[in-house]
């Protein structure tokens, strides 16, 4: 398993709840005080150091018009990071695919962090949340068939390097597709997506050998989702995926007691708790599937994931895997529990700061995180043996038998090599 | 839709399959023929105005693609597209002196079929359509309905926010998927471009047939001032404000919204 740190770069400073109705889309810029974001930046772009220094991957998002993320252009926070860390593994979820006008410029960007890195990216690609819609004015109706075609042109453009290709489909047209630089990883960087409640299009990422997150998704809930993956794949004649190409980002915390972790979680807990927003921005026509969409009109569902889940505490949090948190043994027997809950996934991005925790609060639960929980779990679960789309992945393998993700990808290159040159040498 | 204000009106009914799109099409009365075209929030497949007019008119109803009875092929993205269809329904249904009236998107739809082709139009009457842009870049012709929250929404499509006849709490599971339909269909023709097609302003010259425009007076999701610069563009337009009213004056006063339509249709 491999083990990512997360922080959204929120906005922590918020005026009171009752003198704004929304944190996302509408919130005036005025709230955010340049002075003292200046030093926020620094303070999280330093938690990716730290986390490299650990042992740690980074995973870095981007959200838009939102005082939960003021990371609004993920691609300059992945670029400082790939220069000032040395082996974290750096997980981008995700460019928000969907809202791009310009998908080559988005395969540019992932070439040079790649190279930047010596091949450290991981590249997620996102449809984004539907608050994003209402800055992004892109159609809600067409997000998906929009978000896919990106992707595929943007995995062809880092494939081919023999000269500009044509393309003219149904969003997107260039006439000369040549991206430079070529990617560091052959023949890209591993990438993934995001999803909730579509299982069609879980099914659709997996198949294509792309590792599927889910968020802040109570157990049951994920195993539904994964087995739904699992079944619709196995009812296309297609092997079960390696742990691999499954991901969960729950809240986490790590004391060395109970009370101090739970000191902890409550202070990340302010990404749940602090998450206000006009109804009507969660559920704009179109983007979720039309029943539930049916369902949110008529008052019968009322828009947010984690709303639904927000009322229950704590407790209800960490029985459902949603929230991590306790001392190291204990939290490695949560982890140990969920993966066997729902049959498995490879990476675990703890989601370890947020709000105005103290950079020391977190610096000592990624500590003990790192150098208590991690040692005991790395081992787990297994990885693809090959890349590419899942029926050329062949048999997963035990992530034991490798050093890391790193070294796992090595592996599973060397294979993807062998396989092209040998259908090469036969054509 | 609620039933309790507007009962459903009852005539005959087909699909018809053409080539971009299939149609559900309803029927009433004989006469000379009226095309109805529905707004996005079709309140007027139930209006009970339809009846009055099938006592004189053929009223013909075409159900936009996508709005409960067929779906909205996924080729068609804009209006502009969609109005080849209703092109192509004209044609097929042989029709000749047709008054056309369009309600809103509907109004939109009118212009978009008569800048193509008149020939089988002798006049139109919109009603609040909208489609084009009048002001300029930072101008906010048409609040956003997408932005506000419901009770808001409807403060801008109705004067009186209680006579909108759609109450959502109240439908059943199968009423809200229609609405969801719908309200899908619509996002997918006009969000972006925002209600309107950049281009339809430059061809409205081409519409030569008397048209009518009502405005509500107190129409809040595209002001009056909006309405009447639309009218300028139509060449042989008149333009009429009724008072008390918003985006659907024939919801909200059908008795002074009837008259004037009847009066036009004459």
């Amino acid at each position: 398993m491999e083990f990512y740190h997360f922080t959204e770069f929120p906005w922590p400073y918020l005026p009171p709840e009752d003198e704004f109705t929304s944190m996302r889309v509408n919130l005036p810029s005025s709230v955010f005080d340049p002075k003292i974001g200046a030093d926020l930046y620094h303070s999280y772009l330093d938690q990716h150091k730290l986390a490299d220094e650990l042992g740690l991957n980074c995973m870095i998002n981007e959200h838009h018009q939102t005082a939960t993320c003021i990371n609004s252009a993920a691609p300059l926070s992945v670029a400082i990071a790939a220069r000032e860390t040395k082996n974290a593994r750096i997980c981008i979820l995700g460019n928000p695919a969907a809202n791009l006008r310009d998908p080559i410029r988005c395969a540019e960007e992932m070439a040079m962090i790649d190279n930047l890195s010596h091949g450290r990216l991981e590249c997620g690609f996102v449809r984004g949340v539907p608050y994003e819609l209402f800055g992004s004015n892109c159609n809600p109706t067409e997000t998906s068939e929009r978000m896919w075609e990106s992707v595929e042109l943007m995995q062809n453009a880092w494939a081919t390097h023999d000269g500009p290709f044509n393309y003219e489909g149904r969003w997107i047209h260039k006439r000369q597709v040549n991206v430079w630089p070529r990617v560091y990883q052959d023949p890209h960087p591993p990438i993934w997506m995001t999803g909730g409640s579509d299982v069609n299009h879980a099914t659709r990422a997996v198949e294509n050998g792309f590792t599927f997150t889910m968020f802040l998704t109570p157990a049951a809930g994920m195993r539904k989702m994964f087995d739904g993956i699992k079944n619709n794949l196995k009812k296309k004649g297609l092997p079960k995926p390696a742990d691999d190409l499954l991901a969960f980002m729950p809240l986490l915390a790590v004391g060395e007691t109970e009370a101090e972790a739970l000191e902890y979680i409550h202070e990340v807990f302010w990404y749940v708790s602090n998450n206000k927003a006009e109804p009507q921005f969660r559920a704009p026509p179109g983007y979720v599937e039309t029943p539930l969409y049916a369902n949110f009109l008529s008052g019968r569902f009322s828009g947010g994931r984690t709303d639904a889940i927000r009322e229950k505490g704590m407790e209800y949090f960490r029985e459902n895997g949603v929230a991590v948190y306790g001392t190291p043994d204990s939290v490695v027997q949560q982890i140990k529990d969920l993966y066997k809950k729902v049959d498995g996934f490879g990476h675990l991005i703890g989601m370890m700061h947020s709000g105005d925790m103290p950079f020391n609060h977190t610096e000592k639960s990624m500590r003990l995180f790192a150098e208590e929980v991690v040692p005991q779990l790395k081992d787990l679960g297994t990885v693809s043996s090959s890349l590419g789309p899942l029926k050329e992945r062949g048999r997963p393998i035990q992530a034991s038998k490798f050093l890391g993700r790193t070294d796992a990808l090595a592996n599973a290159r060397a294979s993807w090599m062998k396989k092209k040159t040998k259908k090469a040498k036969a054509a | 839709m609620s039933s309790k204000k507007f009962p459903t009106v009852r005539g005959s009914s087909r699909i018809i399959n053409l080539p971009i799109a299939d149609f559900f099409v309803q029927q009433f009365g004989s006469g000379s023929p009226i095309l109805w075209l529905h707004s996005e929030d079709y309140y007027e497949l139930s209006l009970p105005l339809i009846q009055n007019l099938a006592q004189k008119y053929k009223v013909i109803v075409p159900w936009m693609p996508g709005y409960g009875k067929t779906d909205l092929p996924n080729k068609i993205r804009t209006i502009d597209d969609l109005s080849y269809a209703y092109l192509d329904l004209l044609e097929k249904l042989k029709l000749q002196k047709l008054r056309l009236v369009g309600f809103s998107v509907g109004g939109w739809l009118a212009n978009e079929i008569a800048s193509k082709d008149c020939s089988r139009i002798s006049k139109m009457s919109l009603v609040c359509p909208l489609g084009v842009k009048i002001g300029g870049p930072y101008d906010r012709d048409i609040e956003d309905i997408y932005y506000h929250p419901t009770a808001k929404v409807q403060s801008l499509k109705f004067s009186n926010p209680k006579q909108d006849p759609m109450v959502p709490t109240e439908l059943s599971e199968s009423e809200a998927f229609v609405l969801a339909r719908s309200k899908e269909t619509t996002a997918k023709l006009c969000w972006d471009p925002y209600f309107h097609n950049p281009t339809l302003k430059n061809r409205l010259h081409r519409i030569t047939v008397k048209t009518q425009v009502i405005w509500g007076s107190r129409n809040r999701l595209a002001k009056v001032k909006y309405g009447k610069a639309y009218a300028k563009l139509l060449p042989k337009s008149d333009f009429v404000s009724i008072s008390g009213t918003g985006h659907f004056p024939h919801v909200e006063r059908p008795d002074r919204f009837d008259p004037i339509l009847n009066k036009f249709l004459r």
